[in-house]
């Protein structure tokens, strides 16, 4: 199989200036010492990707994760090394890049799709389906300035995506606009996938590197230090994430160049979620429940001092590995959670309206600041029987009135 | 520390692998001047997109809109017109040919080099987003200064139509080569100020000053030979064509004004542009643009050397 992408022995040093002088005044009075630190955001990272496949790249904040894509992307340049990509390239690191307030929806469609390099009769060959894409309607025409995020972000990404890239970059974007539009880009990329084109993707979020990619790369401080299927790359992450290879966000921030801060440290390590069981209604452990059964899921945590304002997410997962369920205790405005030493959560879920399968529950403590600190992943947490006929993954229930 | 875990390449089934383009896109710290002239052509819809963007932005909201850009050459040439003609007495015969002639060609230039110098990093946001060759931006500015500097000559045409003065028919093949070698030297100072920018951006408020002393050395509100003389007593008139305005603007008025010593209010001729044939101009016009071509290669190269920060320094 061929390789899309070339990764050949890339190397990226910033330099951090702890004063930045940027007028001529200043560079002549401190002629010669512009004082910086050399700051290796990425080490000799050397990997192929092939042709076709979806691949997730996985790292904690300055991790270098970004910088890879931003060089892939062409926006940065290697210190060293070279990275040699097959057909168009379309970068997604920011919805709506290149977008101009004064022009209309219209006037932006074209600025934008040229700025990603699609020659204009291409973009009015494609001009339908990006407005069909985003769903604006009639207000094509009305200058992006008034639109809403949501709208905005709709547009960013129908250009995007329109512009028919062999390798797609895409970094978090994601992220941004409403569930409805979160589902339709992850359908698109999905459609990609299956079209066989290459797309990269850059997360912090394992969740969607599991549903999305068939493998990932795990960048530690700018050196490549684990790959393999999502599941073994996740586990990659979060051993590194134990030894401590942790440092925040570095660039920018010179106090934390080379070393790492050890109270960052201690914070990062001070809580891990030791086990996490299922018990059906009846109180019996990992017993099979049936649809709309009740389920109460304990969350053990051990942890090494104590710690305020936590938060726990709980996500069930279904039997081919998709999020069918996710929630923040504090987005369903629950307090934080003031944790010490050895303890448990209990969630209680009344009703689950779930039919055959083996389902998963990832559940992820955050801490104050909104970092997942810890998680633990029950492929098989729980099964459900279905006694009746009815099949698929939810269990729904209806009236049927026939009228004539 | 390495931890290499197996690698799956399998893929599930039914996977299409699309067979296409070829084409090999590389990310390298060096990338030849041949390759950038080739990725610069290639986004050519993207210059224009971006002329278009200036264009159309620069009036929005203005009353008057597209007008200005030809109200603006009228009125600075009544300020001039008042100074320099009816209080300080030029003498110049049709001052206002006279003056329109450099004034168009220097409003396109300036314009053209102000809107290039921040335009890199006017742009921050897209240049730290993606990736196209940036080069485009400051010509982008050269671009839509351009479409100024035609707007304008319609007023210098309305002017000639007015006065009923004919163009040296003899001249005007000169002109095209005045235009190209004007808009091959802004390009090449334009891309390199716009580097230049980035990295000091006292050059924006530098360039303020620089250009108006340029513009006073160049004849373009008094007449070439009043400075000629006076150099030529010091025998340093070639200082005069170092600057290679002058070549270009004395082209522009040796066709469109076309009078090399008119008579003067007291019947006595003035003398105003050099007496010599097209063969002169032509040469000094050749020397202009083989200067020019050489600096836009330097500012491509020296840009190429500056680009590979920029995401870095916005």
């Amino acid at each position: 199989m061929a390789n899309a992408i070339e990764i050949d022995g890339v190397t990226k040093i910033f330099r951090l200036y702890s004063e930045k002088y940027t007028s001529l005044k200043e560079r002549v009075i401190h002629a010669g010492k512009n004082p910086y630190q050399e700051f290796y955001a990425l080490r000799d990272v050397t990997f192929n990707i092939e042709e076709g496949s979806t691949v997730g790249l996985l790292g904690h904040n300055g991790s270098g994760k970004s910088t890879l894509l931003k060089t892939m992307a062409g926006i940065l340049q290697p210190t060293k090394g070279e990275i040699r990509i097959k057909g168009r390239v379309s970068a997604m690191l920011e919805i709506g890049a290149g977008f101009h307030q004064e022009l209309t929806g219209r006037d932006n469609i074209f600025l934008s799709a040229t700025l990603l390099g699609l020659p204009v009769k291409e973009v009015e060959g494609r001009f339908d389906e990006i407005v069909e894409f985003s769903e604006l309607g009639k207000f094509i025409d009305n200058q992006v300035k008034h639109y809403s995020s949501g709208m905005y972000a709709r547009l960013g990404f129908a250009v995007a995506v329109n512009v028919d890239p062999d390798v797609l970059l895409v970094d978090e974007v994601l992220a941004v606009g409403d569930e409805n539009f979160q589902r339709k880009c992850i359908e698109r990329i999905k459609l990609f996938q299956r079209e066989g084109r290459t797309i990269v993707f850059v997360s912090h979020s394992p969740d969607l590197v599991r549903t999305v990619c068939q493998s990932a790369y795990v960048l530690d401080h700018g050196s490549l230090i684990g790959r393999g299927e999502p599941s073994e790359a996740i586990a990659a992450l979060r051993d590194s994430l134990g030894r401590g290879g942790v440092g925040g966000s570095l660039i920018g921030d010179e106090s934390s160049t080379a070393q790492i801060d050890p109270t960052a440290l201690v914070v990062e390590q001070a809580v891990t979620v030791t086990a996490l069981k299922c018990f059906s209604g009846v109180g019996q452990e990992n017993d099979h429940i049936s649809p709309h059964d009740s389920l109460n899921v304990h969350v053990a945590y051990h942890t090494q001092r104590p710690i305020g304002d936590v938060s726990l997410t709980i996500q069930f997962l279904s039997p081919q590995g998709e999020t069918i369920f996710a929630g923040n205790t504090k987005d369903l405005d629950l307090p934080g959670y003031d944790i010490d030493g050895d303890g448990v959560f209990e969630l209680y879920f009344e009703s689950l309206p779930l039919l055959d399968g083996v389902y998963g529950i990832v559940a992820m403590i955050i801490d104050a600041s909104g970092t997942l600190v810890s998680w633990i992943e029950e492929k098989a947490a729980f099964q459900v029987m279905n006694p009746s006929k009815v099949s698929g993954l939810v269990a729904l229930t209806f009236r049927v009135t026939s009228s004539s | 520390m390495i931890e290499q875990f197996s690698s799956h390449d399998e893929k599930p089934d039914g996977v299409a692998i699309r067979m296409g383009r070829e084409k090999l896109h590389v990310v390298s710290p060096d990338v030849g001047i041949g390759q950038r002239l080739i990725n610069l052509w290639e986004y050519r819809p993207l210059l224009l997109s971006l002329i278009r963007k200036e264009l159309s932005v620069k009036y929005k909201n203005s009353v008057l809109g597209f007008v200005w850009s030809m109200l603006n050459p009228a009125l600075t040439l009544i300020i001039y017109y008042v100074v320099f003609q009816l209080v300080l007495g030029s003498g110049i015969p049709q001052f206002a040919i006279f003056l329109l002639c450099g004034l168009v060609v220097w409003n396109f230039f300036q314009a053209a080099l102000m809107g290039a110098t921040t335009s890199v990093v006017g742009n921050a946001g897209i240049v730290k987003k993606v990736s196209f060759p940036r080069e485009v931006l400051p010509l982008a500015s050269v671009g839509s200064a351009l479409v100024f500097f035609f707007l304008q000559s319609i007023v210098l045409i309305i002017a000639l139509v007015i006065a009923r003065d004919a163009p040296a028919i003899s001249f005007l093949p000169l002109l095209l080569v005045a235009i190209v070698a004007l808009v091959i030297l802004t390009s090449a100072i334009a891309i390199f100020l716009s580097a230049l920018n980035v990295y000091y951006r006292d050059t924006q408020h530098l360039m303020e000053i620089v250009l108006m002393a340029w513009f006073w050395a160049t004849p373009i509100v008094y007449p070439y030979h009043l400075v000629a003389t006076l150099l030529g007593r010091h025998n340093i008139l070639w200082a005069f064509f170092v600057n290679p305005m002058t070549a270009i603007i004395l082209t522009f008025q040796r066709t469109l004004y076309a009078q090399i010593s008119p008579l003067g209010a007291n019947h006595l001729p003035v003398p105003i542009l050099p007496a010599n044939s097209e063969l002169w101009y032509a040469g000094q016009l050749g020397i202009v643009v083989a200067v020019s071509v050489v600096l836009f290669f330097l500012a491509l190269r020296v840009f190429g050397r500056m680009e590979g920060n920029f995401a870095e320094e916005l």
